[in-house]
Order: structure tokens, then sequence, then C-alpha cells
């Protein structure tokens, strides 16, 4: 479980177009690390490079290393499906698959691999389920459709989606931007718990989420509109946030921009 | 459709009946009413002719059926021109919709393959030129189509025949009992599949790009293959679009003319050895019989074409509900 | 700072062993791996059909395409594993799919083209068929055309006003139950097939003792081009802001004025293509005139009374005839009206194109 995340020299394009550039970090196991920075700045690119997602865009396109323990994602034999597989993912909106039950929802990845006996499914799904702390809310109606639930609920499915098929890593892309204050409460514990469990890269808009669920935060901003995003720093959340290295940092997380 | 209809303007929401108001001057006010009577009464001449076809059909074929001293439904015969006249629909039925089906059975699945085609596999810059290429194959007039298949696809589909006869000869739909070159139902059913493909794909197309990114790229995130995505994201969403789209493929085969009128060799007898020359549908029957009938071979093909209306109705009709629910199921999901 | 440089989906084959299967990569075919099951799936198909003597390239292409499908299954399912295997087999159907359809198309454009082009020349755009026997050579094409534009011509006249009101109707005035009547039996009006839609004024002319000619032909076709016309004009006026509505109400302009003032010049592009699309259409429908205009092989320039041809009557009457010349002048008239037509589509998508940004789409 849980593996460390070393990138070097990573840029991202759209087409010509180039996303962000040149960032290394490490991401270490078994803590949450999180991304801040203002809007366009390439923290949700840098994110989804990390499952080569990123490629799924049209024109999308990456250059550099991304090491899960020893293992480069980009490498040249490597599948992108195995990638998908092992570091997981959870969206901004809640994206449950609309036609299923809360129950195929969460084996819908399971059944992808079928490395699994039939008769444990029932048993994964719940304990995926608790894993995202939504089984005592949803054990009744397994079998009606995940559409039916609230947004935070959904969302907390999703989770349990990402987390039944035992990814390494957990990516998280402003799982909470479209929840009301209690379904994020929820989340935001539940990510304390995952930890435990998974390495946890969450990107965020909210400061003072960044502050409370990660042990680590990195700031990525840019020099202009239509300039490439780039990592600022990175730290342990508590200096990030009391006493920064780099001035912008300081001027971002107190509102001051420039 | 009728929900993103524009709202009219101006503050009073009133029914769609009244004018602006009152203020808005006297001219304005009976051009309003001129207006508003004219294009309402356009869209109940629309309900009129309708209505009217239905009648008017209906009326003739009440004439026809009521001298038919045949079974109009069950006979194998088509001869009003007798003593007594004597004609039923029961062979054009049977070819009508066998060749239909025939058609179905081969353009829906490759319809839904260019759809994915265009939607998720070709290369970004070529699916709109493709789109375009597969909607000019909609453009290009049913009697093309017609000679073509008779002059071209009935010699090079000869070989494809005999060698169906002697590999599927055992299920005895593809056993050819009869010597004769390929105007059969079968030949028909390939031409009438490569006049619907357009259609199917453009609707089924439409339907797979409204999938929502976000499903597809939940169905990716937990790694799926490319086939895996279209099986738990696009092919569910996608599923009742597919079957009307289906549908208005059938309307257009029931009713085409032109191409089955040039390739089939008509008979009137009813075999299910697909491969064998002969049959006969609706629209074929009426544009070979149409020329020597007399008066009553005339209604007798009126009333036929009547039954060839309710059945376009009821399918079209269908194809046009399940797609209005749908329309009303995602939106209310968005 | 060392970047190497990796071009990701570029899963070139250069390590033989198989790394552990939980690892994250695998063996992968190389890049034109599909390419090589085409070319192998087309020389086993034609080497086996021509070896066998299979007389027509329908089956040397069906069992090349067979090939192809189990080729890239088996080969993928060897190298890399069954879920690889599934992909490359949807990915190989649909592509297979995608060359079925187009085939086709290209086979019946090239036919046309190349059997049409014998007798296609001046003298056959210029003359008509008077005085020739089916089946010699000679004659000509010009009564047909006169017909088809006249017919064409007198339906979008018919057509063209009501289905402009019908769908500002649905548009401007609708919401009622008379407004989603009329939208659902519009577009069950468009699935009447031609033949239908030609008896049912054969019933009229019938009832009131009319003779054929090339107004009661062009009245099935304006039954059939209704429908399209309402559909696309709709579309079109819903994509004109409701904004540029308010502002012209807001000025005290009344709504009839506002709807011909603003709001149909605003969309005249888009409606203009649904109508050229439309007529594309109904020029090459054969049923209705086969019923109702009867045909003739003379000129006939007057609509109104007296049998007239048209296009695909010509190719139709043509190619009953049944000898080799009526087939050439059969093929020649389908080159003229496949090009007629397409010359529509293609002006009238052009028209859409360029006229697209202003309806703010």
């Amino acid at each position: 479980m849980a593996k460390r995340i070393d990138i070097s020299g990573l840029t991202a394009y759209y087409g010509s177009h180039k996303a962000i550039e040149d960032i290394s970090m490490t991401v270490e196991p078994r803590s949450v690390t999180a991304f801040i920075g203002p809007s366009g700045c390439g923290k949700s690119t840098f994110l989804r490079t990390l499952n080569r997602m990123h490629e799924v865009t049209p024109g999308g396109r990456v250059e550099g290393k991304v090491l899960l323990d020893d293992e480069n994602l980009y490498g040249a034999q490597v599948d992108p499906v195995a990638v998908r597989r092992t570091v997981g993912m959870v969206f901004q909106r809640p994206n449950p698959f609309p036609t299923m039950s809360i129950f195929d929802n969460v084996a819908a990845g399971l059944r992808l691999n079928g490395s699994f006996k039939k008769s444990q499914l029932p048993d994964i799904v719940e304990k995926s389920l608790r894993g995202a702390n939504l089984w005592n809310e949803v054990k009744d109606r397994l079998h009606k459709p995940g559409s039916g639930l609230s947004g935070g609920q959904q969302q907390r499915l999703c989770i349990a989606r990402a987390i039944a098929v035992e990814p390494q890593v957990l990516l998280m892309d402003e799982p909470c931007s479209a929840l009301d204050p209690i379904s994020t409460l929820a989340i935001e514990d539940l990510i304390g718990q995952l930890k435990e469990r998974f390495t946890i890269v969450i990107v965020t808009h909210n400061m003072q989420q960044a502050a409370r669920v990660s042990d680590r935060t990195a700031f990525f901003n840019l020099s202009a509109v239509g300039q490439p995003g780039r990592l600022i720093e990175i730290d342990e959340t508590e200096r990030i946030f009391a006493n920064p290295s780099v001035q912008a940092t300081e001027d971002y997380i107190s509102g001051r921009f420039g | 459709m009728a929900s993103t209809t524009p709202v009219d303007a101006p503050p009073p929401p009133s029914p769609p009946t009244q004018p602006l108001d009152a203020k808005s001057g006297s001219t304005g006010r009976a051009g309003d009413k001129i207006f508003l009577g004219l294009s309402r009464g356009s869209g109940i001449l629309l309900l009129v002719i309708m209505a009217s076809i239905a009648a008017f059909l209906a009326y003739r074929a009440s004439v026809a059926i009521s001298q038919d001293e045949g079974n109009f439904l069950t006979t194998f015969d088509w001869n009003p021109a007798g003593n007594p006249p004597v004609f039923g629909i029961a062979v054009l039925l049977f070819g009508t919709i066998v060749s239909s089906l025939i058609a179905m059975v081969i353009a829906v699945p490759v319809a839904v393959g260019i759809a994915l085609f265009i939607s998720h596999y070709a290369p970004r810059r070529l699916a709109a030129p493709i789109a375009y290429v597969v909607d000019l194959l909609a453009a290009v007039p049913s009697i093309i189509y017609g000679i073509w298949g008779a002059l071209f696809l009935v010699p090079y589909l000869e070989g494809l025949n005999l060698w169906l006869d002697e590999f599927f000869g055992w299920t005895y739909l593809f056993e050819k009992t009869e010597i004769g070159v390929a105007r059969s139902l079968f030949t028909v059913g390939i031409l009438l599949a490569i006049m619907i493909l357009p259609i199917v794909t453009s609707v089924s197309r439409e339907v797979f790009l409204q999938v929502p990114k976000i499903n597809e790229e939940a169905a990716l995130a937990l790694g799926a293959t490319r086939w895996e995505v279209i099986r738990m994201a696009v092919l569910p969403f996608g599923r009742s679009g597919v079957i009307s789209a289906s549908m208005l493929g059938l309307g257009r085969a029931l009713g085409e003319t032109m191409a089955v009128a040039t390739v089939l060799s008509p008979s009137f007898v009813i075999s299910l050895h697909l491969l064998n020359p002969g049959g006969g549908t609706f629209a074929q029957n009426i544009a070979a019989k149409f020329d020597e009938a007399n008066e009553l071979g005339r209604d007798a093909l009126i009333a036929s074409g009547l039954v060839l209306f309710i059945l376009t109705l009821l399918v079209n009709g269908a194809a046009r509900l399940i797609i209005a629910r749908r329309k009303e199921y995602s939106g209310a999901n968005a | 700072m060392s970047r190497t440089a990796v071009q990701h989906q570029q899963n070139k084959p250069t390590d033989p062993t198989p790394p552990p299967t939980d690892s994250l990569s695998g063996r992968t075919l190389p890049r034109w791996a599909p390419l090589g099951f085409a070319a192998g799936a087309i020389a086993l198909g034609c080497g086996l059909g021509a070896a066998a003597g299979w007389q027509s390239e329908i089956q040397w292409g069906l069992v090349s395409a067979i090939f192809f499908v189990v080729l890239s299954y088996v080969t993928t399912s060897l190298v890399e594993n069954r879920r690889q295997a599934k992909d490359r087999l949807a990915t190989s159907v649909v592509w297979v799919c995608f060359i079925l359809a187009v085939v086709p198309l290209f086979s019946l454009i090239w036919v046309t083209v190349s059997r049409g082009i014998k007798v296609f020349d001046g003298y056959f755009l210029t003359h008509s068929m008077a005085g020739v026997p089916g089946f010699e050579a000679g004659g000509g094409v010009y009564h047909a055309i006169i017909g088809t534009l006249e017919q064409v011509g007198l339906a979008t006249l018919v057509s063209v006003p009501i289905g402009l009101l019908t769908a500002v109707y649905l548009v401007e005035y609708g919401g009622g139950a008379l407004a989603k009547a009329v939208t659902f039996f519009v577009d069950v009006m468009t699935g009447i097939p031609s033949i239908v839609a030609g008896l049912f004024i054969l019933s009229i002319m019938l009832l009131f003792e009319l003779s054929p000619s090339g107004l009661m032909g062009a009245l099935a076709l304006a039954i059939l081009m209704l429908p399209v016309v309402v559909r696309s004009t709709e579309e079109m006026l819903k994509l004109v802001p409701n904004e540029l509505r308010e502002a012209s109400l807001a000025l005290g302009v009344p709504k009839w004025r506002t709807i011909v003032k603003v709001v149909i010049p605003t969309a005249l592009g888009g409606i203009t293509t649904g109508v050229m699309l439309a007529i594309a259409r109904i020029a090459g429908e054969t049923a209705p005139i086969m019923l109702l205009v009867f045909g003739s092989q003379l000129i006939n320039a007057n609509p109104f009374e007296g049998a007239q041809s048209s296009l695909p009557f010509y190719i139709w009457e043509q190619y009953r005839v049944g000898s080799e010349a009526s087939y050439d002048r059969a093929w020649a008239a389908a080159l003229v009206l496949i090009a007629f037509v397409m010359l529509l589509n293609l002006v009238a998508r052009g028209i859409a194109r360029w006229k697209a940004p202003k309806t703010g789409r």
C-alpha cells in the first residue's frame, strides 16, 4: 500500500500551449499533500499528470518523470490503464455512473479487473463503503441508483468506488468545491482517516481546508496569464501557512496578490 | 424542445394567444393579431394535412376493400382487375417487414460502430469530415441507390449468395432453392441497410457525444480501457437513443420505394428462403402495379398504402416518444 | 536539470523480457501493429479468394475483415492480455464498420461518374427524348431538368411560407397543447414515405377528377418538404438570442414586427441552409412523380397542365427500358441529379458555416 511519488522535471502541454513547466517534488506516502494556488496555475493539470489522465484531453502531452516508488509512470512499456488502477482519482463534481446502482458503482472498478472471487464482492463493497463513511447511510438501498443520493453522499460514493480497487495513491481534484459545508466536513474527516492507508494528493481552492487536512502543502503560481504554471514551494503545511520561505506564497495566503 | 422555447419577452408571461399589451398602438395590435393568426393557421394546416392524409387514404381504401372478393389481409394474390377482383397484402406485409428487418440487423450494429468511431475512435481532425461523408450518403437520391443496386450490386452479390448457400444453407434462411439472379429480399435488405445507415448513425452519434465527460473520466480513472469506458459509461447512457435511432431507420426502410422497385424481381409468394428471387413490399408493389391499374386497382393500391402509412406512423411515433422521454429524463438530471 | 523527454503512447517494445505482472508495465504490441494486422488480413483474404476462385471482391473484403478482427484479437491476447485484447477487438470492429460504410458510398459515386460520363455532354443536357425510341442511343434530359426545376420550385413556394410560419408559431407563440401536437406531428410527418404522400394527392385527384400535372407532383413534394423546413427553421429561430427580442420589444416595437424585422433576419442564413437541404431531399424523389405527373418524353414547360418528366423519374423510365443505350442515359441523368443534389448540399453547408458566428453559436 501507499507508495511515494517522485516527480522530476515535469512539463505538460495542451497542444502547443505549455500548461505547467519543470515541476519537481516528492509526495510522501501515508500523508496528505495539498496543492494550492490561484486559478489557472496548473495545479489540476499537474494532478492529472500523476495518473496519466492529462493525456486523455485532446492535445495533452507530458515530458519528464513521475516515479511511483521506483517505476516511471511515463516509461516506454507502461500501460496507462494499469497506472490509473494504481493511482485512483476523485473528481471535482461527484460523478457516479448514472445507470448503475450504488452497489454496482462501487464494484465497477473491481469488475474490470476480475481478480477476485464473486462471493467476495459484497464484502469488498461493504468494506469500501465503510471506508468512505457511507455504509450506514446506504446499506438499505444498495441496489438503488447512485444518482439518488445527495451531493455529499455521491462524492463519498465516488471515494468508495476509488478505494475499492485498493489503489496506492488517491488523487482528489477539489473534491469539496461542489458541496455544502456539512458534506465538506464529512469528506475532510474521511481524508484524515484515509491517509492511514493511502498516499493522498488533494487540490483545493480553500486555504482553510488545505490547512485543516494536509501534512504538506505545495504552492503553485504563474507569472502572467498565458504563462505556464510553476511550483513555487512545497513544505510542511504549518510552515507554509505560518512562515513561508517565498514572498509570493505569503502574499497569496494572506490574500495579497502580486 | 418545447421546454427550451424562448419565453415571450416582456413582463406579462401571458398565454401565447394574447398580443403584447394594450399600449402598443392599434396598428401593432392588428398586425400582431393577423400575424399570430397566420402562423397559428399554418400550424393548424399542418395538422389538417396529417388528418386528411389518413382520411383520404382510409376512404379510398374502404372503397377498394368493400369490392375485394378475397381476404384483404391473408390473400396471396394481387389481381384487382380480375373477375372477381381478388387482392391481399399478406405477401407485401411479409416482404416489407422481412426486408426491413434484414436492413436493421445489418445497419444498426454497423451504424453504432460508425457512430462510436466518429465520437470516440477517429482521430480528432478526421471526425468531422467523416461525419460529413456519412451525411452525404443520406443525400443520395433513392433512385440512384436503386440503379446502383440493380446494375452493380446485384451481379456482385451473386458470388456471396452462392457462398452463403454453400456454408449457411443449413440455416434454411440462406438456402437457395431457386436459380436466378440475386434480386431477392436479402439483396433488398442489404441495399436498405446502406440507405438507412446515415440516419441511424447521425442520431446515435449525437447521443454518444452527449455522454457527460465526467462519467467517461470516472471510468478511465478506475483503470478502464477505451472499450470498457464505452461499455460502462457510453452505451448505457446512449441505449434509448440508439433504440429510437433504429426505429427512425426502420421507418425509412419500411417505406422505401424506388430502391426496392429497381432491385427486386417481384412475385406473390412468401418464402423464408431469403436468397431466392421474389417477394414484394408495399411501396414496390405500388410502383410496379400503378401503370396498368384500373380504377379499382388504384384504390386497392391506396388501401395497401394506408397499411404502410399506419405502419410507419406507429414506428416513427414510437421513436419520437422514446426520444422525447429521454430528453426529459436527461434534462431532469442535468 | 536532466530531462528525459518521454513521448507517451509510443510504446516501443525494446525490452523482450516481460516485467513482473504486478508492475505497471506489460508487454505491448508496437504502434504499427493494427496496420500490420490489416495488411496481413488483406493479403490473406485476397490470397484465399484468388486461390478458391471466389467470384466477387465482396467475399474477399468480408474475409479480409474477419481475418483482421480475429488476427488483432488473438495476437493481442497472446502478447498483451485479455482486457487489452477485448479493447483491440472493439477498436478493430469499429474500424471495420467505418470502412463498411465508406466503401458503398465511394463505389456508388464512382460507378455513377464513370458510367454517367459516357453520354453526358452538351447535347444530352439540351435535348429531350422526342422521337427517340427508348432502346436506341441519342436523346437527352432537357425536358426532365425543366420538370424537376418547376416541380421543386412550386413545392418550395408552397412549403416554405407555411413551414416558416409554423416554425414561428412554435418558437415565438408556442407552449400550449396545439404547439405540442404540431411539434409531435411534424416529427411524425418527417417519416411519411414519399409514396404515401403521392397516394394522398392521388386520392384527392381521383375525388375531384383532376388530371396529372407537374403541380400535383409538386404538392406531394411540398408535403415531404414541409416538416423538414419546419424543423430546421425551428432550430434556427431558437438560436436567436432572447436579448435581441427583448431589446426590440422594449423599444415598443410590436411583436410581429420584432419577428419579421429582427428575429427572422438574424436566423436567415440558417433558414436558407435548411430550405436548401430540404430541396436537395425532394429533388431526388421519384415515387410521387410516378403517380402524379406520369412522365413524358416531350418538353412541357407548363407545370399546371399535362404530363411532365423529372430527373429521378427519367432515370427510372430509362432503367425500365432495359437496353444498353437507355442504361447509359439513366447513368448520365443520375450524374446530373447527384451533381445537383451534392451542389445544393455543399452550398447549403457553406452558407451554414459562413453564417454560423452571427447566430451566436
